[in-house]
């Protein structure tokens, strides 16, 4: 008989085991404090449920309608924040770079007849000049962030109220602009670009696993991931279901006659694009060499610069990627209101960063993801849009926003001390 | 006896009027632990920066494997397979083992981060260590132990094969049980092949793991000792300055 050996040590990787083990393997992670998007994905469920018992009027097509295009200026503005407060760092001029690029766009249009597509291009390259702007003094000069877009907080509305004229206001004349928050996607265009969606995250997923078996390491169990993409399906076919049905339908009748209208149904055409940036920007963090040193210098800058890092580049391209990205909000901005005015954009950048933190995104940089932003925002928006229901005055809508930041920042921090990380950091 | 991986004669480090490093030598075989020893100031910092490249030597000769050689950037060091672990550990604490193992060098393919090349090699890099302390290559490192730590930072240092592994001060923060764990890790690398040098004040360490002494004193070299024929003492005493070497430097 042989005596038996020990194996020889085995370490593990999180990926072995079957369904089970991994939804033990995932509680264990929430435990230790690795929450993500699950407090701030509870609120909102929650809020949804809460409105809908409390308001006939929250849960219909239109006012879901109505929330995505009142979301999804915050929502890119928190997308873009979070590629700064990755990095512990903050750009507090988010917000009056939207303003007055969407300025700078309206007045070349409307002023001097300029082709609307290269006004667009000229505002994003003064978005991006002003990312530039901003990383040179934070990377290279070496001046905090917060100091110097609060030099910018105070300057920009000063350059945007040049451009724009005391108590001027400019439409919004452009059809291409308006029809983002304004119009929808043929019914029929909705359904496609649902399909293609899966279809390109099953691609993906199969490449994935495809590309870890060649590598000789385990994947999650396929179950797993047929899971996540018939949740994706099914929560997606659901969603352009509902905006499939005529938002206008029984508004108005006349001796019980409905009353002749234009329908208004499909998907708002701002909703594939702010989930197209919710995508590109993921990618970028989760699966490129430029997202993982981003994490990085967010994490421990002086160990990024050792592991050869271009540190001061990074911070660099954090801050002209979020100016660029505010200059999409400024555009939604403009098209949801219909105006620009030399006060657009002066009041939401604040939000912007409540959404990220509510979200699950670490001020102090290093944790958070594009996600955690997107809901975070919803979570504020359905605040609004559901106490606006209610037909509560506008000051119960600014104390509960507030206490929820609170909230949500408490959590983060309790889950933390849990997880044993210091709090110091 | 062999050609010593590293070779360094007749180093000269000046900072502005301050000449920390007076013509020093040293050497790192395969395969053996040098330790280098000496009190707060006497040079050792400055040595092991110039070999990393962080901070180029004013004049002096540095052979690597017999062949003289220019460390004027961490990148050429790094080419030639210097690694320095440093003492305040290089880690982010927000990524896992195995992203932290390969931060600044990741493995891609098609432009995309290959996660399962990654994941493969800092597997096999800690085993090949016999590391058995860690559960998960997926692990946060904020969630590990300090001695973990250190030997994350070290799996790192040998992953791209690593031909010197220059450890700045491993144990100076680790309990008991850590200090071993990591010591024996240490004995292991050399065993696989690397030539060790490390830096430490605990000279209970050093006599545990070290083939060599190197004693830095204001400088100068002023002892270089074969661990089996010397102690703590006289250790201590060529470190303090009040016992003279007798035997033959390097």
């Amino acid at each position: 008989m042989s005596t038996p050996v020990s194996p020889p040590p085995v370490i593990g990787s999180g990926y072995e085991g079957g369904i089970g083990d991994q939804v033990v393997n995932y509680f264990r992670r929430v435990r230790q404090g690795e929450m993500g998007a699950l407090p701030a994905l509870g609120g909102f469920v929650v809020l949804i449920i809460l409105f809908s018992f409390l308001s006939g009027n929250f849960f219909t097509p239109l006012n879901l309608a109505n929330l995505l295009t009142q979301t999804a200026t915050l929502m890119t503005l928190a997308m873009a924040l979070v590629f700064v407060i990755l990095l512990g760092e903050i750009d507090l001029s988010a917000g009056v770079t939207s303003g007055v690029t969407a300025s700078v766009f309206v007045v070349l249009v409307h002023n001097i007849q300029m082709n609307w597509i290269l006004a667009l291009l000229i505002a994003f390259a003064v978005g991006m000049l002003i990312g530039t702007f901003i990383g040179f003094f934070v990377a290279r000069v070496g001046i905090p962030s917060f100091v110097v877009t609060l030099g910018l907080f105070l300057a920009i509305p000063g350059l945007q109220l040049l451009i724009i004229g005391t108590g001027g206001a400019y439409r919004i004349e452009t059809p291409e602009i308006s029809a983002i928050m304004n119009k929808n996607l043929p019914i029929v265009t909705g359904w496609v670009l649902l399909a293609v969606a899966i279809v390109i995250d099953i691609l993906i997923s199969v490449w994935d696993r495809a590309r870890r078996r060649r590598a000789g390491v385990l994947n999650r169990p396929l179950t797993l991931m047929w899971a996540r993409i018939g949740a994706l399906a099914v929560g997606g076919a659901l969603f352009v279901a509902l905006m499939s049905v005529d938002r206008a339908a029984g508004r108005g009748s006349l001796n019980g006659v409905p009353i002749a209208h234009d329908a208004i149904e499909g998907v708002p055409i701002v909703v594939p694009i702010a989930v197209g940036l919710l995508w590109a920007g993921t990618f970028i963090l989760d699966r490129t060499r430029y997202g993982r040193h981003l994490y990085a210098v967010g994490g421990n800058p002086e160990a990024a610069r050792r592991a050869g890092i271009k540190v001061a580049g990074i911070k660099m391209s954090a801050f002209i990627v979020c100016s660029t990205l505010a200059v999409v909000a400024g555009l939604f901005d403009a098209s949801r209101i219909g105006v620009v005015t030399a006060s657009s954009g002066s009041q939401i950048v604040l939000s912007g960063v409540a959404a990220a933190v509510v979200g699950g995104v670490s001020l102090f940089g290093g944790r958070g993801r594009l996600i955690h932003a997107a809901i975070g925002a919803l979570v504020i928006a359905v605040i609004s849009n559901g106490l606006g229901l209610l037909g509560l005055p506008a000051g119960v809508n600014f104390l509960v926003t507030g206490g929820v930041l609170i909230l949500a920042a408490t959590v983060d921090a309790i889950s933390r001390k849990r997880s044993g990380a210091t709090l110091l950091r | 006896m062999d050609v010593p991986v590293i070779e360094l004669s007749g180093v000269v480090k000046s900072f502005g009027p301050v000449e920390v490093l007076k013509g020093v030598n040293l050497r790192a075989y395969a395969g053996k632990v040098t330790a280098l020893v000496g009190d707060n100031g006497a040079g050792k910092s400055t040595l092991v920066k110039g070999l990393a490249g962080v901070q180029p030597y004013d004049s002096g000769e540095v052979r690597f494997a017999g062949e003289v050689v220019h460390l004027h950037t961490p990148r050429e060091a790094a080419a030639l397979g210097i690694e320095v672990v440093y003492q305040d550990l290089a880690l982010c604490e927000n990524l896992d083992i195995v992203q932290n193992m390969f931060l600044g060098r990741e493995e891609t393919s098609a432009g995309t981060l290959d996660e399962g090349v990654m994941e493969r090699q800092a597997s096999e890099t800690l085993q090949s260590l016999s590391v058995r302390t860690v559960k998960s290559v997926r692990q946060k490192v904020s969630s590990l132990s300090g001695g973990q730590r250190q030997t994350v930072a070290i799996a790192r240092s040998v992953l791209k094969n690593a031909k010197v592994v220059i450890l700045d001060e491993p144990t100076a923060a680790l309990g008991v049980a850590q200090t071993e764990q990591v010591l024996h890790l240490v004995r292991r690398l050399a065993d696989s092949g690397v030539a060790v040098i490390i830096i430490s004040h605990n000279l209970a360490d050093v006599f545990a793991v070290a083939d060599y002494i190197s004693v830095l004193y204001l400088g100068q070299m002023v002892a270089d000792l074969e661990t089996k024929n010397t102690n703590n003492d006289d250790v201590v005493g060529y470190i303090t300055g009040s016992k003279t070497y007798e035997g033959t430097l390097a």
